[in-house]
């Protein structure tokens, strides 16, 4: 154990600047997919028969298939095509796309919890559709994915894991690079589990003190009840 | 002061096979108070939700003030505005406070200066009786109170008449006194009001006319003292008999309750 502790300090240096680069893939991945999620939700949910076709398509597509074939058909792929992208966006490209699609499945389930009913509310005061979304409806269901969005953040960091295969250096890169380097892989990988635990830690707290300042008084169980 | 404004001509909802009411012609004349009657499911909620444009009619016409708001291109999000509506369910936004409800409206539709805005809706809010509630968020507030907040966001756009989808219809009995009290005190001050409600009482007091629904059209319409003690139609006075018998009960089993 005192064996593993003086390895992770040797080497905490070298894997926090993985990690940060890992936790700048998370931020950026998070919100890219948030802005294309709530497009793609927005045009599901909204839109007319077009924009509904392409979110769809949009959002079954990067669901059913693996981060991992979006990444290489992106970094590998798209040079075929006369587009050659570099590694880091080509990460950023894949994580946001991926993970936009699953933040569209977690903002639908609680656009359509808030309903038609707030929509008419809305219109019958003489706001137009688009404002009763954007002031009335996506305030209230927000609120309302925070428990299920909750899941994201954790799940898209422990995604960024992948990227190490275009070799970007974000943590499990660094981990993998010091276990070459000291022929100790259990200790750099075991290492590289604390620190991603920890960050997950953090950002739980993070989470739970999002959902505890968004909290409206007697919301909660409106919203379940509508 | 008898010009109508607002007025339906033949106004017409199918759902499919169903039709939802038929040619149904009503007039609604400045500072009268309209009570809409009838069984459930004869389409008298529909037909507030047509009125309003909240719902596609499939024939006929809607004026506002002599303008027919049913063309082709009309603005709707601009009509709707000047038609006050009131819901069953109240349907407040349950984000915002009683206060940021009824001032919504004033700032993001008719792009009121926020100082101008707050006055107005504390007005508003004071007017239903709750100014002290100002603060509160729906969930926080009774049914009776959530619904004269309602009131007050369809007031503060001035409308030019006001819908009432039996707004007392989920209301525990306690409660829908203070509501029915605002609605009265609209009537007295000649607000435009046209008024779906189960409620007899407030029918024959504050109707200046009552109207007779079932089945999607208009039996009979007339004053209160005409359809209560001298309907035309069979059907007329068997509802009303109907109704007012439950109603009677109800006020029984009310006072035998501790």
């Amino acid at each position: 154990m005192s064996d593993f502790y003086a390895f992770f300090i040797r080497f905490l240096p070298d894997l926090l600047k993985g990690a940060g680069i890992t936790l700048l893939l998370t931020a950026q991945g998070l919100i890219a997919g948030f802005v294309l999620g709530l497009l793609a939700t927005l045009a599901r949910t909204y839109g007319s028969k077009f924009w509904r076709g392409l979110a769809v398509g949009y959002i079954e597509v990067f669901r059913g298939t693996p981060l991992l074939v979006q990444l290489f058909l992106i970094y590998y792929g798209l040079p075929g095509l006369g587009i050659t992208l570099s590694r880091e966006l080509s990460a950023f490209l894949a994580l946001g796309l991926n993970s936009g699609a699953y933040q569209a499945e977690y903002l639908r389930g609680s656009i359509l919890a808030i309903g038609d009913s707030q929509m008419m509310a809305g219109r019958s005061i003489g706001l137009s559709r688009w404002q009763t979304i954007w002031y009335v409806i996506l305030p209230q269901a927000l609120r309302l994915a925070i428990p299920a969005w909750s899941n994201e953040p954790v799940s898209l960091l422990k995604s960024t894991a992948v990227v190490f295969l275009i070799a970007v250096p974000e943590l499990m890169a660094k981990a993998k690079a010091i276990a070459a380097r000291t022929y100790d892989p259990i200790g750099s990988y075991l290492a590289v589990a604390v620190i991603y635990l920890a960050i997950v830690y953090i950002l739980d707290a993070f989470l739970r003190w999002l959902e505890r300042v968004s909290r409206i008084p007697g919301f909660e169980t409106e919203g379940k009840r509508a | 002061m008898t010009h109508p404004i607002l007025e339906a001509r033949n106004l017409t909802k199918i759902y499919g096979q169903n039709v939802i009411f038929k040619d149904i012609t009503l007039e609604v004349k400045e500072g009268e108070t309209i009570v809409i009657i009838g069984p459930s499911g004869t389409g008298k909620s529909t037909l507030l939700r047509c009125i309003n444009l909240l719902t596609p009619n499939d024939g006929g016409q809607v004026f506002l003030d002599g303008k027919e708001i049913t063309a082709r291109g009309y603005d709707q999000d601009e009509v709707r505005q000047h038609i006050g509506m009131v819901f069953q369910n109240f349907l407040l936004f349950n984000h915002l406070t009683a206060f940021d409800n009824v001032m919504i409206g004033l700032t993001k539709v008719r792009k009121m200066a926020k100082d101008r805005a707050r006055e107005k809706a504390m007005e508003e809010l004071n007017r239903v009786g709750l100014a002290d509630r100002a603060d509160h968020y729906p969930g926080q507030l009774s049914g009776g109170q959530q619904q004269r907040v309602a009131i007050a966001r369809a007031l503060a756009m001035d409308p030019r008449v006001m819908l009432f989808d039996e707004p007392t219809s989920a209301l525990d009995p306690e409660l829908i006194g203070e509501v029915l009290g605002v609605m009265e005190k609209l009537a007295r001050d000649r607000m435009t009001m046209l008024v779906v409600t189960h409620e007899m009482g407030f029918a024959r007091e504050v109707a200046d006319r009552i109207v007779f629904m079932e089945k999607g059209s208009i039996v009979e319409e007339g004053s209160p003292d005409d359809l209560f003690y001298h309907p035309k139609y069979e059907r007329t006075r068997e509802f009303l008999w109907k109704i007012t018998e439950l109603y009677g009960k109800k006020e029984k089993g009310k006072a035998a309750a501790p």
